[in-house]
């Protein structure tokens, strides 16, 4: 492989599977909110 | 199952609490099992190829960011606020004065329909080159086979002599996914998607490592990554990746509305959503890592160029050069069974999601349990796939409907639910608002900028390319009169299907639904 599609091969592994990392990070540490908006209370969770 | 009473249409009637997955990575692994389909591999490598290769990449993420997300956030809002099937979530969204919007949900229904009674062919086309993969039945003559000895395809019409190769494992095709599908969310789908899911990625890692030690692998990857700049000024590259993202994540047809109103109320959207768009171009960049190590090693064995080599992309790639590759290969029974065993998974996941969005819709329409409308509507689609697929002309057909379902009929009811929702009912800020009262991933009035204004007019510009090149240049050769009944009139049963199922009575009444966060707890918010 050339130099060029090297990089452009990293760029894409760093873009695109590092977002799918960076986004279950985010999600394991912010799997849900702590408060929920008015009503909540009324609403079950299998609604 | 407990039930409720409340009065409908048809006076008081039972109702059933909705389904649900049974958690957040039942739900991400089923939206992934979706979105991750054949497109995903036999599709995107050849794209990127053809339209700049590393260069691709560029105007793919952008498209990504600009248009996809923002879409499945849409989507997953419509769904997940009016919980509901696509009929009965666009008809609430709509509220009094647009009760008539269910038609745009139906319409998405009918696109869920026609596209499953092919793409269950196709799946069956993978799993009888599966069994093939073994004793390498296709021979020297790949092309040759496929058409003529497997699919023992004749000219452009409408066939009744049934192919029985075909035939058979498409029966099977449909009582499985059919089984499945009368399973429910959480037993059925989910569970389908949790053991093929985790399989599929195996299957296909193991299949990207083999293909990478082949002789001309890296001659293969350096074609894929090496980019061409001066592809980035041409609008038709622009176009090719946002035809890429928007195909392949599985949005404006219903699928990820349906998906999200199994969710429970309080369920996190947009975070997930995240998950599943970039685990989707997470497979599709395998995938290009998968194909074209594997068409390097091709061109190496011809002693051409990868430039040189034909059937790159979609059934071709599939069905014709990838069974050469396999008779050349060291192991290739092996690399062959990976390979379209993990086309089966990919596409029998994404079929259980085409097909739940018409189950859903009827579920909901007609007060009827999944295993019913398993039964009664998924028989007799199978009958319709059949009838048209596993004859002679099967492989015409499919052709000819996949372009004008996609390109045309997808198309419009992305153009349709992004305008409507946005411009006509003004539906954006409640739905930002509900997105943002519910997600730990908050979006900002770009969000509405972006599905607004900047998809509807690059979904516009692609619709009207298109039905140029249809209408002006017609398909693949076809005859005039052959597009006009397999491709327009494909449109024009989408459309009477819709019309006709908004006009059918509801069995149970959809509008005694109260949606939460109310508008005003949303404006509270907001403050």
């Amino acid at each position: 492989m050339s130099g060029i599609a090297i990089t452009f091969f990293l760029v894409a592994a760093v873009l695109v599977w590092g977002g799918l990392i960076a986004s279950i990070i985010f999600l394991a540490r912010k799997p849900q909110l702590d408060v929920y908006p008015e009503g909540s209370e009324l609403v079950s969770d299998d609604d | 199952m407990a039930t409720k009473q409340h009065s409908g249409e048809n006076g008081t009637v039972a109702s059933r609490p909705r389904e649900q997955w049974s958690g957040q990575l039942g739900f991400i692994l089923s939206a992934i099992g979706s979105a991750v389909g054949l497109g995903n591999i036999w599709r995107f490598p050849g794209v990127a190829y053809e339209n700049g290769g590393g260069a691709f990449l560029i105007p793919y993420l952008i498209a990504l960011v600009t248009a996809g997300i923002p879409i499945l956030f849409l989507d997953y809002a419509i769904g997940h606020r009016f919980r509901g099937s696509a009929p009965t979530a666009f008809r609430r969204l709509g509220g009094k004065a647009g009760k008539w919007l269910e038609s745009l949900g139906w319409f998405q229904v009918w696109i869920c329909i026609v596209i499953a009674v092919y793409y269950a062919a196709v799946v069956a086309w993978a799993a009888s080159y599966f069994t093939f993969s073994f004793d390498l039945r296709w021979g020297d003559d790949t092309a040759g086979f496929f058409v003529n000895e497997f699919l023992q395809t004749s000219d452009a019409g409408f066939s009744s002599q049934f192919v029985p190769a075909v035939l058979i494992p498409l029966v099977l095709v449909w009582v499985a996914v059919l089984a499945v599908l009368g399973s429910g969310i959480a037993k059925g789908v989910q569970r389908a998607n949790v053991i093929f899911l985790p399989l599929l990625v195996v299957a296909f890692l193991i299949l990207v490592v083999r293909a990478l030690f082949l002789d001309g692998a890296m001659t293969g990857l350096d074609a894929l990554f090496t980019p061409d700049f001066s592809a980035l000024g041409d609008p038709s590259v622009w176009i090719a990746a946002y035809s890429q993202i928007f195909f392949s994540l599985s949005i404006a047809f219903g699928i990820m509305i349906t998906y999200s109103s199994y969710r429970s109320r309080k369920a996190n959207v947009t975070a997930p959503a995240l998950v599943v768009a970039f685990a989707n171009s997470s497979f599709e960049i395998i995938a290009g890592i998968g194909v074209f190590a594997t068409l390097g090693y091709f061109a190496f064995q011809q002693g051409v160029g990868v430039d040189e080599l034909e059937g790159i992309t979609g059934v071709g790639l599939s069905f014709i050069t990838f069974p050469a590759i396999v008779s050349q290969m060291p192991g290739g029974p092996l690399f062959g069974a990976l390979f379209f065993g993990s086309l089966v998974m990919a596409g029998f996941t994404s079929l259980l999601s085409v097909l739940q969005v018409v189950s859903s819709a009827f579920q909901d329409k007609f007060g009827i349990t999944a295993r019913q409308a398993s039964i009664r509507v998924g028989s007799a689609l199978a009958i319709v796939s059949v009838l048209l697929f596993s004859t002679t002309t099967g492989l015409i057909t499919l052709d000819t409907v996949d372009q004008w379902a996609n390109n045309i009929g997808i198309v419009v009811a992305a153009i349709a639910s992004t305008i409507l929702v946005i411009w006509v009912f003004r539906k954006g800020p409640e739905l930002a608002g509900h997105l943002n009262a519910v997600s730990t991933f908050k979006v900002g009035p770009i969000w509405q900028i972006l599905v607004g204004v900047l998809a509807p007019v690059v979904l516009l510009y692609m619709l009207i390319q298109r039905v140029i090149v249809l209408v002006t240049e017609g398909y693949e050769g076809y005859p005039l009169w052959y597009l006009a009944v397999a491709g327009w009139g494909t449109v024009a049963v989408i459309l009477i299907g819709a019309i006709t199922m908004t006009a059918l009575r509801w069995k149970h009444d959809p509008d005694d639904f109260t949606a939460w966060p109310s508008t005003q707890a949303l404006k509270e918010l907001k403050k």
